[in-house]
Parts: C-alpha cells; structure tokens; sequence
C-alpha cells in the first residue's frame, strides 16, 4: 500500500525529516507517537503533497504509484486521506457543498458518474449515520464555528464521505470528549476492511485502546527510532520518551 | 514555494474573457464629436419635447465650465470626448410583436451570453426590456403590468408619453450639477428604461433589463428612471456584457431611483463590462451615478451588485435617507483581476430621523489590479437616531495586486450611531490544500473559496441572477473551468 524509503524534507532550510522508512500494508493499523515537534504532522502534509515542504531525497510509493510526483488533489483521488491535527475553516462554503465537490471529483477521477443531488444526500444520511455526526454540523459553514472537538469529528464525517484506501489521522484523539472520542474510534473501526490502512498519529494509549494498532513506531527528531508492536505504546505510557531518547543520543 | 502558490494563482486567474464576440448590426451614427449642434441633433432625432431639449441643453453648458474629477485611487487615461460617437441606433429598427421579429443576430448574441430574451425568461415571471447600444429594440410583458398600472418603458417612450412624471422626477435625484460625467449624460443620454410603479403595487414580477455596448466608438449614455409611489415594491435587475475591442469606451450612465412612503426598491446589478485583455488593452471604462432618494417615511432602497468587469469602474451607489425611519442598504461584490482598476463603494446620507443604513462590501483582487472601497456615511443635524453599519472585507489573490479602504465619515448629530468593520485577507494556502486534500483542484478550490467569502452578498440577489453571479465569479478568476 504505501513504502516510504529514506524521505528527507525541509522548511525554509531546515530538515525536518530526516530520513523516513516506514512501510504500511493493506489492512495494517500502525500508530506514529513520538514528542511534541518531532516531525509527525511534517510527515502527514509531506505524504498529502503540502508544498510548504521540499522533498529533498527519498521516495515514497502508493499503490505501486510515485507519490511524490501525483498533485495533492490526485493523490485524494487516488485514496489517501489526512484527517489534520488543526482542520481550516472555510466561510461561507457550506459543508454540503464542499463534501459534494469533494465526493464528485473522486468520481470523477475514477470515470464514474457525479451523483445527483438526491443520490449524494442519501449517502450523507447514511455516513453521518455511521460516525454519529450532528446533523446541524452538515449545514453549517465548513469547519466555521465548530468547537475543537466538531472540527475532528468532522474530519472522520469526510473520511466516511471519501472512503479512503489510506488514512492518515493527525492527533484525531485531541481536544475530544470522552464519548466523542469512543464515537470517533467506533467510526474509523467501521470504516476499515482488509484493503484499507490507516495511520493513527497520537500522543496517548487511550485511542490506541479503541483503534487496536499493528504496529507502533516513535518518531524522534525526524526519524523513526523505534518500532515494536502494540505493547510500545503502553511501554510509552508508562515510561515517557526519556529513555528513547537516551538510547538514541547514546 | 510562495512564488509557487503565486504560478498558480496567475494561472487560474489568467481567463480570457468569455464574452468577446462582436454583432454585426448596421448602425446609423452620427458624426463623430460633441458640440451644441449635436445635443439639438439627439433631440430633435428623438423628437423629444422643448422642455427636454431645454433639459439636455442647460446640462451641457454646465458640462462645458466642469472639469474631470481626479480623486478616485484610479488612473485615468486622457479621454477625448471629440473622438465619441454621441448616438447610435441600429438602422433595422424593428416594431417588435413577438419574438420571431427579433433580429437573429441578436437573438444569437443573448443566446450566446445565455440570457433567456424568450418564452423560458416568460415562464420564468421576467419580463424583459432589452437596450442594444441606444434604444430599446424589445418590451415583453407590457400587457400584463400595464393591468396593473406599471409602466416599463424606454425612457425615450416616456419623455412621449408620460411627460408628467418625467419632468417631475427626471434629474430630481442627480441633477445636472452632480458630477462631470452625470452632465454629459443628461445632455446626451441616448436611451435607457423607465419604471413606475402606482400606489399600493407589488410589481409581480422582476424587472430586467440586459444592457450591450455595441457599436464601435459609441460612448454610452444610458438614463434609468424608477419611481416607486406609495406603498409600492419592486425588484429590478441590470446585467451586463460587453464584445471583445480594442479601443476603450467610455460608459457613462445614470441611474435614479425615487420611493415615496413606504415604498420599497430592490436594484440588483452583475455587471461585466469587457475588462480589457492580459496587458490591460481596450476594456470599457464605466462611470455610473447611481442614487436613490428615500423620499417617503418608511421607505426602502436596496442596491446589491456584482461588478466583475470594465478597465475602470467609477460608481457609488448612494442612497439620501430623507424620509423619517427610511433605510438604505448596499450590498456590493467587486472582482478586480489583471489590468482592471475599480473605485466603488456607496453614499448614505442621513437626512430624517430614525434612518438607517447598512452597507456590506466585499472585494477580491487578483493579478495586478487595484480594488478600492470609497464608502460615505453622512449624517446631517437634523438626523436624530441615525444608523449606520458596514462591512468591508478585501480578498487579496497574489501578492501583485491592491486594495484600499476609505471610509468617511461625516456626523453632525450626536445621537448617531455608527460602525464601521474592515478586514483584509489573502486567500489561504491553508484553505487552498484543505480543499486540494480532498480531491479538488486549486481551480476549484479557489472558485469555491471566493463564492464562499462573497456569499453574503450573493444570497441578496434574485435567485436566477445569483447562479449567473457565481457563473461570472468563476469565469473572471478561473478562466479555464466552465
Ligand atoms: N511552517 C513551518 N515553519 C517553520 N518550522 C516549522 C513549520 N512547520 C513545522 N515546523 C517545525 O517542524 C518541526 C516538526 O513539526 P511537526 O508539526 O511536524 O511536529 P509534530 O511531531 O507534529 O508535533 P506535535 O506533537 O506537537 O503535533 C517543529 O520543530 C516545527 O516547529
Ligand atoms: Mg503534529
């Protein structure tokens, strides 16, 4: 599904990755932890083709296609999906309007026809079904107004939309209720079949309880340093980075 | 990376102009230049009264001792008014009955322009008064308001027929002495529509009129009148677009609007002049007057517009709130793209008690134009309790282009109340790969993300006339969707 080998990216000269290798297959759960500015949202943008980052070595392919060469909007349509850590608002552009932008560009990529306004409100009821999402939130502005809480259960509403072979979700855990954050795990669960992946990015187990990863990397300074399978992450918990970090300055 | 952002804003803000083609209509013309001689030649061609031949002659000798206003953040070109044809009328000047008179080019014209000059607009309730270059060459619906008492005409039909009222409130609301290009105008208006609507009538329908610039060097002088009596309503509609050309031309038009107690008038305008090509070369340059006078208590005028073309656009819709408790409200979206410069706003001037205002004002500038918001609000002494609130919001597309706020305020009684908000924005990269991110070109992104800014303003226009606004955003900042 996606191989990244050796990705070093910077911002304004300063290399941020450096030196990537992660490989996700279909139907794997990995999770990404990792201390506060240690690259992980950086990692997430460069995937979904955020130009604000210069690619400087590495490749990264999906689906057995060059990632790195596909325009952002291409890799969407392609099926990789980023649930962002801080999502934009969008005044004035309403949500049903957006998503439905959003679902016929996908269709349209994929030589199918745009759905008609009827076909395209049922499958909004229906996802919105799925992840539990407020009905008032849909008929609002795109993110305008939402609480920090809205804006990520949000994020999950047009992951439903999308249907995604790759989701890649940035501390989708932050800023949730207790609930909300049961309701949003429950959501990405029902999302996932053998042929999709997805990338959890968190800095607590408590997701992790709910989404059950595969596999779970530390991301320290711009690279993985550690990988282990789902006990990492308690391990983590428990301990805190210190000694990931000792081990690696060692 | 910014240089990249910018590439692409170019890109999708570097359309052609959809409309340019140009109908070969045989035109009668007059000789090219202005004098006395020439006004009398309007006149009499028209076989206009004594008391209008007297109207346009005493604004022309007005016009003469004026000089050109300079203070607009615009650059104006030297205009030579000796180098204008004053007056043009297609020769085949047809006695229209139904629409199989209408001549087939320029059926084909506003069948290009996707405007609906047929059954479908019927269907729709509008009727139409349709002015190419001078005079009006079609009138649908006539029966059906005249049960009602409505009179929609041209304006050279009612100087015939209903001189009254015309010598009643013609100039009554920008009167000669206004401004340098409201006195050419009245000396050499050629055409434009009349409006009246009785006591007590809801004008059952939208009123529109499509205007055209076409025939080569014809300045453009158009003339609006609408009174509304008592009690009365209506929603009018301007559009316009103009063929592709070379040479600037200038476009000089008034609009008066009168409403009486408790009358209301909606005025929605989209407006596409040509705006010149790439390298700011030819494009229209639009001087309009356009005011309202809230004569009656009670009364309403609202202007909402949509300015997407000219090479300059000069116009301030204003509204002069002399009724008690009268409210003038300006809702105004100005696209501003390569070469164009654009200088508008609105005048509220407060002159009865309780008036209110609110002006609502929005501006994208992309490539390297210039886009101003000049807005007035006045309030005279005797004004007790006035109101005023505006918005003004700039969206800002590169980082080659301007805008510019320039609110003033005049308050002369302490009772009033007045707010003024202003922001200025550039279109986020953020906003932009949000949208990218899933799935939408930054074509798209970015058409979706002005609609979105300008909604406010959209939502006040007749529903038809919104689609053919959001069409028309898209059309002058993406150039290749649609
Ligand atoms: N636009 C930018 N300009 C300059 N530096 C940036 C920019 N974006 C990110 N950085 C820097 O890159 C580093 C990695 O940031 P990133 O957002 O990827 O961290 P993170 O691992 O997601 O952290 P957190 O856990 O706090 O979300 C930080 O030092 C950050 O300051
Ligand atoms: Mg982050």
């Amino acid at each position: 599904m996606l191989v990244i080998k050796d990705l070093h990216a910077k911002i304004d000269d300063k290399e941020i990755l450096r030196g990537i290798n992660l490989e996700v297959k279909p139907g794997e759960v990995h999770a990404i932890m990792g201390p506060n500015g240690s690259g992980k949202s950086t990692l997430s943008s460069v995937l979904a083709g955020n130009e604000k980052f210069e690619v400087v070595e590495g490749e990264v392919s999906f689906n057995d296609k060059d990632l790195l060469d596909l325009a952002p909007e291409d890799r969407a349509r392609e099926g990789l999906f980023l649930s962002f850590q801080y999502p934009v608002e969008i005044p004035g552009v309403s949500m049903v309007n957006f998503m439905r932008t959003a679902v016929n560009e996908h269709r349209k990529y994929a030589e199918k026809d745009p759905y008609t306004a009827s076909e395209f409100l049922k499958l909004m009821r229906e996802k919105k079904k799925l992840v539990e999402i407020d009905s008032n939130l849909t008929n609002r502005s795109v993110n305008e107004g939402f609480s920090g809480g809205e804006k990520k259960k949000n994020e999950i509403f047009q992951m439903a939309m999308l249907e995604p072979k790759l989701a890649i979700l940035d501390e989708t855990d932050s800023g949730l209720d207790i609930d909300a954050l049961r309701v949003v795990a429950n959501g990405v669960n029902k999302l996932k079949s053998p042929e999709t992946s997805t990338i959890v990015i968190t800095h607590y187990q408590r997701l992790l309880d709910h989404i059950v990863p595969d596999f779970v990397h530390v991301l320290y300074k711009g690279r993985i340093v550690k990988s282990a399978g789902k006990e990492l992450a308690h391990e983590l918990e428990e301990k805190g980075y210190d000694w990931i970090k000792k081990e690696f300055e060692d | 990376m910014a240089e990249d952002q910018d590439k692409i804003l170019e890109e999708v803000t570097g359309g052609e102009y959809k409309y340019g083609f140009y109908t070969d209509i045989e035109m009668e013309e007059f000789p090219t230049g202005l004098n006395e001689n020439i006004v009398r030649l309007i006149s009499a061609k028209k076989k206009e009264p004594e008391f209008m031949l007297e109207f346009r002659l005493k604004a022309f000798r007005h016009w003469l001792t004026m000089k050109k206003p300079d203070w607009a953040q615009l650059n104006i070109p030297e205009i030579d008014f000796q180098d204008i044809i004053y007056y043009a009328v297609p020769k085949k000047k047809p006695e229209l009955e139904s629409m199989d008179e209408v001549d087939p080019d320029l059926k084909a014209t506003f069948d290009k322009l996707g405007i609906p000059l047929d059954e479908q607009k019927v269907l729709a309730g509008v009727a139409v008064d349709a002015v190419i270059d001078s005079v009006s060459v079609k009138t649908t619906f006539k029966e059906t308001l005249a049960e009602k008492g409505i009179i929609f005409c041209s304006i050279s039909e009612a100087v015939q027929e209903y001189p009254d009222l015309i010598k009643k409130y013609l100039g009554s609301v920008v009167p000669h002495q206004d401004n340098y290009f409201g006195a050419l105008n009245a000396a050499v208006f050629s055409d434009g529509s009349f409006v009246y609507i009785p006591k007590g009538v809801r004008c059952p329908m939208e009123l529109s009129t499509y205007f055209r610039i076409n025939a080569i060097n014809t300045g453009q002088f158009e003339r609006t009148l609408i009174v509304a009596d008592e009690d009365s309503y209506v929603s009018y509609l301007e559009g316009c677009t103009a063929p592709q050309r070379d040479e600037n031309q200038l476009h000089a038009a008034i609009v008066e609007i009168v409403t009486l107690d408790r009358a209301e008038v909606k005025y929605s305008t989209v407006q596409n002049w040509y705006p010149g090509d790439k390298n700011g070369v030819g494009g229209i340059y639009n001087f309009v007057t356009k005011r309202a006078l809230c004569k009656g208590d009670y009364s309403k005028v609202m202007w909402t517009q949509v300015e997407t073309g000219s090479a300059i656009t000069w116009k301030y819709p204003s509204c002069v709130l002399q009724g008690d408790h009268s409210v003038g409200e300006f809702y105004s979206v100005a696209v501003t793209n390569n070469h164009q410069q654009a200088d508008t706003g609105t005048k509220m001037i407060h002159l009865g008690k309780n008036t209110r205002s609110l002006i609502v004002s929005k501006g994208v500038s992309a490539g390297k134009s210039q886009n101003s918001y000049r807005g007035l609000v006045k309030v005279s002494k005797k004004a007790e309790n006035a109101r005023n609130f505006s918005q003004c919001d700039s969206l800002l597309m590169g980082d080659k282009c301007g805008a510019h706020t320039f609110p003033y305020l005049e308050i002369a009684n302490n009772s009033a109340k007045v707010e003024h908000e202003a922001t200025t924005s550039k279109i986020g990269e953020d906003q932009i790969f949000y949208c990218n991110q899933r799935g939408m070109s930054t074509e798209d992104a970015v058409g979706l993300i002005v609609n979105g800014y300008v909604k406010e303003v959209i939502n006040q226009l007749p529903m038809e006339f919104a689609v053919e606004a959001q069409k028309l955003l898209q059309i002058s900042l993406e150039g290749s969707v649609g």
